[in-house]
């Protein structure tokens, strides 16, 4: 009873930490989306987002003795944040400037960021001397840091003798293990998810947001800046989606490189997660977690070959199409994508 | 013809908004030429113009959708440079376009503070008793937490009366308002632009319905071929000059309406109905013939049945059983319609053409050009792997030439065409080939004059020619003059067919709203 107890807890705490990744492509994507442009660079956003991290501290780590791990964030994020803003500022440019096509220009910007990331992870890798021994440990313990807030009140409890106290103790460490066992960028994730959601739904420049990218020809004729509505909501958006790259690189796989383009599939994930949240920020936290729970699922089967673990990990997507369907099914407007999602627009186009 | 137009503008006045030298080109075609314009507080000026004489160009530049190549626009007097839709408002200029600028999954009260700087947290409270507030002032009735998409089409355009009011404007201008409302819901618009007036503010009406502005407006300005013509006192003028200053020469305003000859019987329709998807009844037990060599007119209020007849008779929609729609060849050959496809009909031997109401949906690809539009009828002539490029080239040179269709050439996509252009590329292949049954749906909705005439002109030739045709119109003026037949459809009912020469407008208004009392015995 209690190996089954723990082995749900390590599959809820691994879809968290899975579902964190994805929440973040998802949550830039909704943004860039409500612009009405289909970035399907996310990928390559997430991998720019997290090379950027990783070389940004690993120079640091490497040249400086002692490193100072509120530092280490720092460069780490900022350097996260520049390297996916110019991933958007590429895609912004191409397809709101130039309206070239959204779709071949999300595409080539995916494999341009993950040909980007995997020559610096490479290089990276030589110059540590190997793979798997680029060391980042300053930075990635501080990201990984936990705030176990009842970690010294369960050790009391459990230490005393009454055992209705005892089972408390355990509920604690229960709970404790499940909520608290994070670094803070999962508690980020679900506090950009909110603000998000906020944003679009409560405020004044979130209803023009949407107004663009619904209708960008209304959206121009009530005075909305559309042009800086798009630039600003893509490259808000892949700084959102390139923190899933740094979070990935520094707490997910622990501050290391590796060639192997998990990096994209997460990212294809969080393109997937956008229509399963039917655009709305708050849907896609529990979406994202369902979808690391669902793709951890295979651990938890017993009997499975490799092979046959491969068929589980397509649960994710298999719940997307269902979702599809049933929304295309209901037909509510407001599941809808925004109507001019993946159109270019032009003022004077007649 | 200009030496007749006087001009109504006083010295004494200062204009809100004077236009001057206006031009504006996109691309090699010019849309105005050097056009001036003046627009009076407290005035109802009608801008009259064709269609594409760039009357919507025009207001677009004082809207900020579009910058004048010359020109320039002064405001009480003061040169402006109106570079947004955002400059117009802070101009208090604001234009009702014809496609209404809303975005439809959000609310009236969304709609109406889109894009408005006021506070960084919405507030629809405030936004909703303002909207209140101006419903009341004018006469309005629009709720202000219903969604777009569940509109009416006027909701929409009071929804967009309002949109602007809210912004402060004190120059409205309303592209063709009236072009997708109800003969009632025109009048109470009327209304409401003459309390408008009535408050002082400017308002601009674009529009190529001639007796519209006659009722509405003070003063008339005319635009033709995006040249400015003159303007006109309203009280001053009839419709008959008005038309030749948009014409630039006398034009008749009668329709010709030759006698039927040699008329047989082409289609026979007979207790056809007509359940749509909701199940709701639109079509109830509908027969008549129609004959070959004869013009049949269909007349009903908007949503009649009229369209699910013509789909129905196109085998593009299904029938009730019960329902036949027969046809009867040249030879007397017949055969019947109901339960076949559009190519199994054509295979069949019918040449049936049909204009539907829905020109750029259903009648032409918006985004294929002009000729491969022509190969949408006959792609599958000729059996071969290939389809025949030529052919369809010279029928859209041939067409092109005979209507006088305003394009750059024949490689142009149809939806930059303007409306009045697509229509003519859509009859004149709908008739390409001969048909011997010719339905048409609303097919001068939104054409000027000329252009009206022309299609008018064409209906008859084909009935000279020998085919059936079927008009589904909605001006009861035109019918009475045009049909040999009318046709008249209530609530998927027939309330009657009558004779084109002796039926007056009274009586087919009558029964368009209600049934015969026969046929409501029934």
């Amino acid at each position: 009873m209690g190996t089954f107890f723990d082995k749900i807890i390590t599959l809820l705490t691994s879809a968290v930490a899975f579902g964190t990744v994805v929440m973040y492509g998802s949550l830039g994507e909704i943004l860039t989306e409500k612009s009405g442009h289909l970035n399907l660079g996310v990928p390559g956003i997430m991998y720019m987002g997290g090379i950027g991290g990783l070389l940004g501290s690993f120079f640091y780590e490497m040249y400086v003795p002692s490193p100072d791990p509120t530092l280490c964030l720092l460069i780490a994020i900022g350097a996260a944040l520049v390297c996916s803003v110019l991933g958007g500022l590429i895609y912004s440019f191409l397809t709101v400037t130039l309206r070239a096509n959204q779709n071949v220009t999300g595409l080539t910007l995916t494999i341009f960021g993950s040909g980007l990331a995997n020559f610096f992870g490479g290089s990276l890798n030589k110059l540590a001397g190997g793979v798997g021994q680029i060391s980042v440990a300053v930075t990635s313990g501080a990201i990984r840091a936990t705030q176990p807030l009842t970690d010294n009140l369960v050790k009391t409890l459990s230490a005393s003798g009454s055992g209705f106290v005892r089972f408390l103790g355990s509920v604690m460490d229960v709970l404790d293990r499940l909520l608290f066992s994070y670094g803070f960028m999962v508690y980020l994730a679900l506090v950009i998810a909110i603000l998000l959601s906020l944003f679009m739904n409560r405020t004044s420049k979130g209803l023009n947001l949407r107004a663009v990218g619904e209708d960008p020809a209304t959206a121009d004729a009530a005075g909305i800046n559309v042009t800086r509505y798009k630039y600003l909501s893509t490259c808000i958006g892949a700084a959102i989606s390139g923190l899933g790259g740094l979070y990935y690189v520094m707490d997910y796989i622990k501050g290391t490189w590796a060639n192997d383009g998990s990096i994209e599939a997460l990212g294809w994930l969080a393109v997937a997660l956008v229509i399963f949240a039917t655009w709305k920020p708050l849907r896609s936290i529990w979406g994202a977690y369902l979808f690391g729970a669902l793709y951890w699922l295979y651990n938890y089967i017993p009997g499975l070959s490799r092979s046959s673990q491969e068929i589980f990990k397509m649960l994710p997507y298999i719940v997307t199409i269902i979702v599809l369907i049933t929304v295309s099914l209901r037909h509510k407007r407001e599941d809808q994508p925004p109507t001019s999602l993946g159109m270019s627009y032009f003022r004077e186009d007649r | 013809m200009e030496e007749n137009v006087k001009t109504a503008a006083g010295p004494e006045r200062v204009p809100a908004v004077r236009m001057e030298g206006i031009t504006k080109s996109f691309g090699m075609k010019k849309a105005n030429i050097n056009v001036d314009l003046d627009i009076y507080h407290g005035e109802i000026l009608s801008l009259l113009g064709e269609n594409g004489s760039g009357k919507t160009t025009l207001m677009n530049m004082l809207s900020g959708i579009y910058f004048p190549d010359s020109g320039s626009i002064y405001v009480d007097g003061k040169p402006v440079s109106i570079r947004s839709p955002k400059d117009a408002f802070d101009l208090h200029i604001g234009m009702i376009h014809q496609h209404f600028k809303l975005v439809n999954v959000l609310t009236a009260a969304e709609n109406v503070i889109l894009g408005l700087k006021e506070g960084f947290v919405l507030n629809l409270k405030k936004v909703r008793s303002e909207v209140k507030k101006i419903c009341e002032r004018y006469g309005f009735d629009v709720d202000p937490d219903k969604k777009v998409y569940d509109m009416s089409v006027s909701e929409k355009q009071t929804l967009e009366i309002i949109k602007v009011l809210y912004r402060g404007a004190d120059i409205l201008i309303l592209d063709e308002p009236t072009a997708v409302l109800t003969p009632q819901e025109t009048t109470r618009l009327f209304e409401v632009m003459r309390n408008m007036k009535k408050d002082g503010k400017s308002i601009v009406i674009i529009t190529h319905k001639l007796h519209e502005v006659m009722e509405i407006s003070d003063r008339v300005a005319v635009l033709r071929k995006g040249e400015y013509v003159g303007d006109i006192m309203t009280d001053e003028t009839d419709p008959q000059q008005l038309t030749d200053m948009m014409m630039g020469r006398a034009v008749t305003l009668n329709i010709e309406r030759s006698e039927p000859k040699n008329v047989r019987k082409c289609l026979e329709v007979s207790h056809l109905s007509v359940i749509d998807t909701d199940g709701v009844k639109k079509l109830d037990d509908v027969s008549f013939t129609a004959n070959g060599g004869e013009l049949l007119g269909i007349a009903g209020i908007s949503g009649s049945g009229q369209k699910e007849l013509l789909e129905v008779i196109a085998g593009l929609q299904p029938a009730v059983g019960g329902s036949s729609v027969v046809y009867t060849d040249m030879d007397g050959k017949t055969s019947t319609l109901l339960g076949r496809t559009p190519m199994e009909i054509k295979k069949l031997g019918v040449h049936l053409a049909f204009v539907p109401e829905d020109r750029l949906g259903m009648g032409l690809v918006g985004n294929m050009d002009i000729a491969d539009n022509m190969l949408l009828r006959t792609y599958q002539d000729g059996g071969g792997v290939f389809v025949d490029m030529k052919k369809s080239r010279k029928l859209a040179e041939e067409i092109v030439q005979e209507f006088d269709v305003v394009t750059p050439g024949i490689s142009t996509e149809v939806r930059k065409l303007s409306g009045g252009n697509v229509q003519k590329i859509l009859v004149g292949r709908e008739i390409a080939g001969n048909p011997s049954l010719l339905m048409s749906a609303y097919a001068v909705r939104g054409l000027d004059i000329n252009t009206s005439y022309t299609i008018y002109r064409l209906m008859n030739e084909q009935k000279q020619r020998g085919a059936a045709v079927i008009y589904v119109g909605e001006d009861l003026d035109v019918l009475l003059e045009l049909c040999d037949r009318i046709l008249v459809l209530c609530a998927g009912r027939v309330s009657g067919i009558v004779d084109g020469r002796t039926a007056t407008k009274e009586q087919v208004g009558l029964m368009m709203t209600r049934l015969s009392e026969a046929e409501a015995a029934k």
